[in-house]
């Protein structure tokens, strides 16, 4: 307590309502939002009448800013400063999240629109072979997509697995810490670096003018395998040491306590991390530029001669589509539309895994 | 002590082959990763690259010396991911901030997750995108611009017609980046310790001096981490920036007309199908010194966020 007696602690409490706490003056409820809708209002027209016409961009532009003004000046006049400091970065903070969100729907909206004008069944099962103008479609460049990406897959999850068990249950000293950083610094390397590095590598034993399929699985394989070690790392860590000891008391050597134990108890995460790695690479277009190479017929060995991906094949089509454009550039938004739904697909997918497999106890 | 009575040592565990071929096949993996990466960066030098820096300068595409051809797309790759991450990072920290502590609850985690997705979405439909939408949707600011803010060196003009330019370059950039930083920023956020906000609004703050006050001092070195991710991803993009950027070499800061600085990464996608010989190496270095760039960008970024996790406590 201080020394200086408040004035009037008791007060006679039906004397004046001006005590010691004054009562804040408060906006009402539905106040703030009123206030910003009215200012995009005023924004709006002010656009009509500068333009003449009705501008979405300047109404956005105009309308955010009078309608946080107008918040904000009110709330300053009513509610003192700190108060309005906090409307204002409520509604700054609000008008950038819906600002942010504008490309990546305008981005799925385009994909769906012009990308469902070819979603046929001729897209789905003829090639591109021979094909001028209308018509043709993606089998080969799903089915080399296909087979790329199995192939690795196949590479990448027993080096990533194996790695991540190492880092988890076998790393001691420097080479651990070493893994773990330079693991860190692989997830950054630009996906044509990883090409390029794959084409260096197969140039040396094949020379300069080899282009194959097995070329572009080790290219993404650069880049999967640090995806999976990450995702495998995390989840192995979160495995019980309980369980590892039991296992070891009841005299199970380390490794099968590893398959046996650690593995299973951690199936759903290892299965969602690599369903991700996988969605991960899939789209990936640079890499397998400058390795598979293009072809407009089906080629199903990745052992022998180029290959076409899906995304190469998008990207193809788009800058080159031959004579009349209108036909490839069609070809290329559905193959766009195919690859999203592909990749929302493994995404939907790797949360089944994890919700299915998750660990019936714990938690 | 004598070494009779002296408690004998723990029993060495017994090992077995499965245990020693287990053991060796995981730590196998983990070396051949580190092989992988030395072999990234040997292969490029030596193999590859090492002709073109030692070639003769008049051998090379344009005749011009390798660090004259490099200089450029270096420049322009810099000011592209620039751009995507002045942009890109104001905008990741509103969206984390959004769904952390802005956004009901109930609908917070479908947010996080829809932002989730859109980081899968392949670079090449973002390339797709940006010159369908965004190019020209951007003209008519182009010619805005270039007519009132014609003063500043960056709206020189004359403005792009397709609206190929660097600007909507680092536009897609930051639209592609945006997803990466805000998912790391939302981490960090949602992780700031709940008795400081308590404490800071149990002490009559607003909700914005709470988050002042205890999330985003917590934040910060997470959200430079995430930024400087992002700008690796945005250095080494290749695709979009290849479909959207009109290149014709030469640097300039002008990032609204039709004439602009090519990046690595598009530059090598655009040609290398097309070269062969000393052509292709010279490509190559290039991708040497883009591997460089992101390299230290990475490194850097990860030291942050390392030392952010030893102060933090948070472990």
């Amino acid at each position: 307590m201080s020394t200086e007696t408040p004035l009037a602690p008791a007060a006679s409490p039906g004397a004046t309502s001006a005590g010691p706490v004054r009562t804040q003056r408060r906006l009402p409820r539905f106040a703030a939002t009123a206030l910003f809708v009215a200012g995009v209002v005023v924004g709006a027209l002010l656009a009509a009448l500068t333009t003449g016409r009705l501008n979405i961009a300047l109404t956005v532009i105009y309308g955010v800013i009078l309608g946080t003004l107008a918040v904000y000046l009110v709330s300053r006049s009513v509610e003192g400063r700190r108060k309005a400091t906090d409307r204002l970065v409520t509604t700054v903070v609000t008008s950038a999240f819906a600002i942010a969100m504008v490309p990546l729907v305008s981005l799925l909206y385009t994909v769906l629109d012009n990308g469902l004008n070819r979603f046929d069944s001729q897209f789905f099962n003829s090639s591109m072979l021979g094909v001028v103008g209308e018509g043709g479609g993606a089998y080969h460049a799903i089915l080399g997509t296909v087979i790329i990406t199995a192939l690795t897959t196949l590479i990448s999850v027993p080096i990533g697995l194996l790695a991540a068990i190492y880092l988890v249950e076998y790393g001691t000293g420097r080479l651990k810490k070493v893994l773990t950083f330079f693991v860190d610094v692989m997830t950054g390397i630009p996906s044509i670096v990883a090409g390029l590095f794959a084409f260096a590598l197969f140039a040396l034993f094949f020379g300069p003018g080899v282009r194959l399929g097995a070329m572009g699985a080790v290219a993404l394989a650069v880049l999967m395998i640090p995806v999976v070690v990450r995702s495998a790392e995390e989840v192995l860590k979160l495995v019980p040491n309980e369980l590892r000891e039991a296992s070891y008391a009841l005299g199970v050597p380390k490794w099968r306590t590893i398959l046996k134990v650690v593995i299973p108890t951690s199936i759903a995460g290892l299965g969602t991390g690599v369903t991700l790695a996988i969605a991960r690479v899939i789209g990936e277009t640079a890499p397998l530029l400058v390795t598979t190479g293009f072809v407009n017929g089906t080629n199903l060995n990745p052992f022998d001669g180029r290959m076409t991906a899906l995304p190469v094949f998008s990207y193809y089509q788009l800058t080159q589509p031959g004579v009349p454009p209108e036909f490839g550039i069609e070809r290329a938004w559905t193959a766009a539309l195919v690859l999203i739904m592909l990749v929302m697909a493994l995404n939907v997918v790797a949360r089944l895994i994890s919700r299915l497999f998750a660990p019936k106890t714990g938690r | 002590m004598t070494t009779t009575s002296a408690p004998p040592s723990p029993p060495r565990p017994k090992r077995r082959p499965g245990d020693r071929v287990f053991a060796g096949s995981a730590t196998g993996a983990g070396i051949l990763i580190l092989l992988v990466l030395a072999g990234v960066a040997v292969f490029l030098i030596f193999s590859e690259a090492l002709p073109a820096i030692t070639a003769d300068s008049a051998d090379l595409p344009d005749g011009k010396s390798l660090a004259s051809y490099v200089g450029p797309l270096v420049f322009g790759t810099l000011v592209a991911a620039v751009i995507a991450l002045l942009v890109a990072t104001p905008l990741a920290v509103a969206i984390a901030l959004y769904i952390t502590h802005y956004a009901p609850r109930r609908l917070a985690s479908g947010m996080g997750y829809v932002i989730d997705l859109l980081a899968a979405i392949p670079s090449v439909v973002y390339g797709f995108w940006g010159i369908a939408t965004l190019a020209p949707a951007m003209v008519p600011f182009y010619v805005w611009a270039a007519e009132h803010l014609g003063w500043i060196p960056f709206f020189a003009g004359p403005p792009s017609t397709t609206g190929k330019t660097m600007l909507s370059v680092g536009l897609v950039l930051a639209v592609m980046i945006l997803p990466i930083i805000s998912a790391i920023s939302r981490e960090v956020f949602g992780q700031a310790p709940a008795l400081h906000r308590e404490a800071a609004l149990a002490l009559g703050a607003t909700r914005w001096e709470m988050i002042r006050m205890a999330v985003l001092p917590y934040g910060k070195s997470g959200v430079i981490g995430g930024a400087m991710l992002g700008l690796g991803r945005a250095l080494g993009e290749t695709l979009a920036v290849a479909i959207v950027l009109s290149a014709s070499g030469g640097v300039t800061f002008n990032l609204i007309s039709s004439s602009n600085p090519s990046t690595i990464a598009a530059n090598i996608a655009l040609q290398f199908p097309e070269s062969s010989g000393l052509a292709i190496n010279t490509l190559i270095a290039s991708g040497l010194a883009l591997f460089v760039i992101t390299l230290a960008v990475n490194m850097f970024a990860r030291w942050i966020v390392t030392r952010r996790a030893e102060f933090s406590g948070a472990n």
